[in-house]
């Protein structure tokens, strides 16, 4: 590491802030990695568990949803399309609940150690991530299953998971740091969660959303998401509608930049007060 | 080669401390609305001036400390419990703001305010190496290359595999300083960290902290080990309540700090004593004094009351201490081959153990006396805590004025020294 003159200021901010983001990019990964690690530490079946999991989950929805509630499927096999949605979902909802948390489970961290603070709750996305991949493993293995093959609109799919995990980021900034402060958000997180998969496409498509209602349930970021995503991954005769989808996009964009900045700006009192 | 490594100047951290108020508010809604006014604006502007609220303190754990450092030096900071050494460190590690004033400084920073930092007890302890380190500042290739030297260092090859909740609290705390230790930072912060393990792994710490030092690395090094402090410091900064009071020469500082504490030791006993009264120093002519000439006689006089009772087998102990409380001398009625002991006691009066040349070198002592014995059937135990202080000056016990003084160890001894042999002019 070559030396580097540093002057810190009373008031000022830290302009070496992204400077330093680089130079600790490994503990992206250490984090990441002990979370993931910690995970399956003493368990019979360990790594197999990060399969099973939304294999178990993919199966109830179907099962729910598609048999009982015998909600619309547009023609593509109904497992498909509840996991071609739950796969985003899942990563925001999990990313969501681990970030927000992530700040406060460090506090050991956060008081003895420096290093930029933003490393935290961007390794619990990671770890999400991780397990989103691992969940995409099991779409292909569908796909096969039912012989279904994605269009050339597969293309976009790279940069909608960069949109989920800015979606995913934006939010869980914003929660990390307030938690910290006000310990309230540890109870309204899971009810977020829990009422967000009743309101997101996840189980049913956008298509039974009345047309007068769809830019009002837009709001939800994840809706355009999701959306995309089925978009994306379904193709055939699957339609996006192009008003919602900006809208959705423009929260995510909304939410990143001003996660950032607040979780920058309080970021200094963090080990004052965690 | 010494160029300034640390400036700081001016630097203050001030915290609020709340207090509780009694309650203003009765009804629920009032609550309810004064808690929304609250939340809104302090999630809007985290930054606002605080209003004066009677309900909230400012406190300055640091104010106004300004110093530099230069390069190779390692700087050891002292100063009592709550004098700021750690919130001084913390700022100077970035992990917490100065509310005030400014600091440079030139290099890589390494800081260790906690033995185990991060450690999580489910990983192995090689894999806690890898994330210790890692979390240290130290590359994923760099703890690859060090990590034979950190096993070997914390001797726990035999244990790499288990999760490290299963470690002893000796084995946790080795493992975590020998990745502490293998850091290579410019500047190293270290805090208090040295007082752990066994004595055998201590003394491997201090030598490890010498090594770091002796490479040319720049320290700042917060303990209340004046011991270690002596060891490995080339000066010293003496914290108090939050403002520097003292700068410079290790010797002269740690005195000046110990009599700090020992002014705030009273000399009355602090728990009522059941028979002794208080103990004294009576010199060669008799009279009560708290300084004498090394090498002088004189005696300790204990007073003793003992109302309406019997003391049989008494037994008296004297210890004297220097101010970091190690122990110089012990004088004792159950001493050599034979217990002495009163057979008989009771009444007021005193004891003296009476000293032809007291060979303790010049320094300030402690002295703390006990008293054992039976009364009626069973036995009993009393005792003064620091129930006096002697001063030993400087004498010509040596034949010249010039004397060590008690830092160098506690014993006056004449000696003679001789050269045989080769070539030489005699001493």
């Amino acid at each position: 590491m070559q030396s580097s003159d540093l002057v810190i200021e009373a008031g000022r901010t830290e302009r070496q802030y992204w400077k330093d983001l680089w130079r600790y990019k490994e503990l992206f990964y250490f984090l990441a990695w002990r979370d993931i690690l910690v995970r399956y530490k003493q368990t019979a079946i360990g790594i197999i568990w990060a399969l099973l999991r939304p294999l178990l989950i993919m199966i109830v929805f179907t099962i729910v949803f598609g048999r009982l509630a015998k909600l619309p499927s547009e023609g593509v096999p109904y497992p498909i399309l509840v996991f071609s949605a739950m796969l985003p979902w899942q990563f925001f909802s999990n990313a969501l609940s681990e970030s927000s948390n992530s700040l406060i489970g460090n506090a050991n961290l956060i008081s003895k150690v420096y290093f930029p603070r933003l490393v935290i709750p961007t390794s619990s996305v990671i770890v999400s991530f991780v397990d989103f991949v691992i969940s995409g493993v099991i779409l292909l293995g569908l796909m096969v299953w039912y012989n279904f093959w994605p269009s050339w609109r597969l293309v976009a799919l790279p940069a909608l998971i960069a949109v989920a995990f800015a979606a995913a980021m934006g939010a869980g900034l914003w929660i990390s740091a307030m938690n910290v402060q006000y310990r309230d958000f540890r109870y309204i997180v899971p009810f977020v969660v829990q009422f967000g998969l009743y309101i997101s496409p996840v189980g049913f498509s956008s298509s039974v959303v009345p047309e007068k209602w769809r830019l009002l349930y837009s709001l939800n970021p994840m809706v355009g998401v999701i959306d995309g995503f089925r978009w994306a991954l379904l193709g055939k005769d699957t339609m996006l509608h192009v008003p919602g989808f900006l809208l959705s996009m423009g929260l995510v964009a909304f939410l990143l930049v001003t996660g950032l900045w607040y979780f920058r700006k309080t970021e200094r009192t963090f080990a004052d007060v965690i | 080669m010494s160029d300034t490594i640390i400036q700081v100047e001016n630097l203050g951290k001030k915290y609020i401390i709340s207090h509780q108020t009694p309650g203003r508010y009765t009804a629920l809604r009032d609550v309810i609305a004064d808690k929304t006014k609250k939340l809104t604006r302090n999630i809007l502007s985290p930054f606002r001036k605080i209003e004066s609220d009677s309900s909230k303190e400012e406190f300055w754990a640091l104010k106004e400390v300004s110093f530099e450092v230069k390069q190779g030096e390692v700087i050891g900071i002292i100063g009592r419990n709550g004098a700021g050494k750690t919130t001084l460190l913390k700022i100077l590690s970035r992990i917490t703001e100065p509310t005030a004033g400014r600091f440079r400084l030139k290099g890589r920073v390494s800081s260790l305010l906690e033995v185990g930092t991060g450690f999580h007890p489910e990983l192995t302890g090689r894999e806690n190496i890898f994330l210790n380190g890692a979390i240290l500042g130290m590359g994923k290739a760099e703890i690859k290359r060090k990590f034979d030297e950190i096993v070997a260092f914390a001797e726990i090859e035999k244990f790499l595999d288990t999760p490290v909740k299963r470690y002893s609290s000796g084995m946790y705390v080795r493992l975590a300083f020998a990745v502490a230790a293998h850091l290579e930072p410019e500047i190293l912060l270290v805090d208090e960290v040295l007082s752990v393990g066994d004595a055998a792994f201590q003394k491997k710490c201090l030598g490890k902290m010498g090594d770091v030092s002796r490479e040319g690395r720049t320290v700042l090094f917060v303990s209340h080990n004046m011991g270690a402090v002596r060891q490995l410091c080339s000066s010293i900064i003496l914290l108090d309540h939050g403002r520097i009071v003292g700068a410079g020469s290790v010797g002269s500082l740690i005195d000046q700090y110990l009599r700090g504490i020992s002014a705030s030791y009273s000399s009355s006993p602090e728990t009522p004593t059941k028979f002794l009264r208080a103990i004294e120093f009576i010199d060669s002519s008799s009279h009560k004094v708290d300084s004498i000439l090394a090498g002088s006689g004189g005696s300790f006089r204990v007073h003793y009351e003992v109302d309406g009772d019997v003391l049989t087998n008494v037994c008296v102990t004297i210890a004297v201490y220097d101010l970091t409380g190690i122990k110089a001398v012990q004088l004792t009625t159950d001493h050599a081959y034979e217990k002495l002991t009163i057979e008989m006691l009771s009444g007021k009066g005193y004891i003296d153990c009476q000293m032809d040349a007291i060979l303790l070198t010049p320094g300030q002592y402690r002295v703390n006396v006990a008293f054992d014995g039976h009364k009626g059937n069973g036995a009993f135990h009393d005792g003064i805590v620091n129930g006096c202080q002697l001063t030993v000056m400087p004498s010509d016990y040596f034949g010249t004025i010039r004397m060590k003084t008690n830092e160098e160890g506690f014993v006056l001894v004449r000696q003679r020294w001789i050269v045989e042999g080769g070539s030489h002019n005699s001493f």
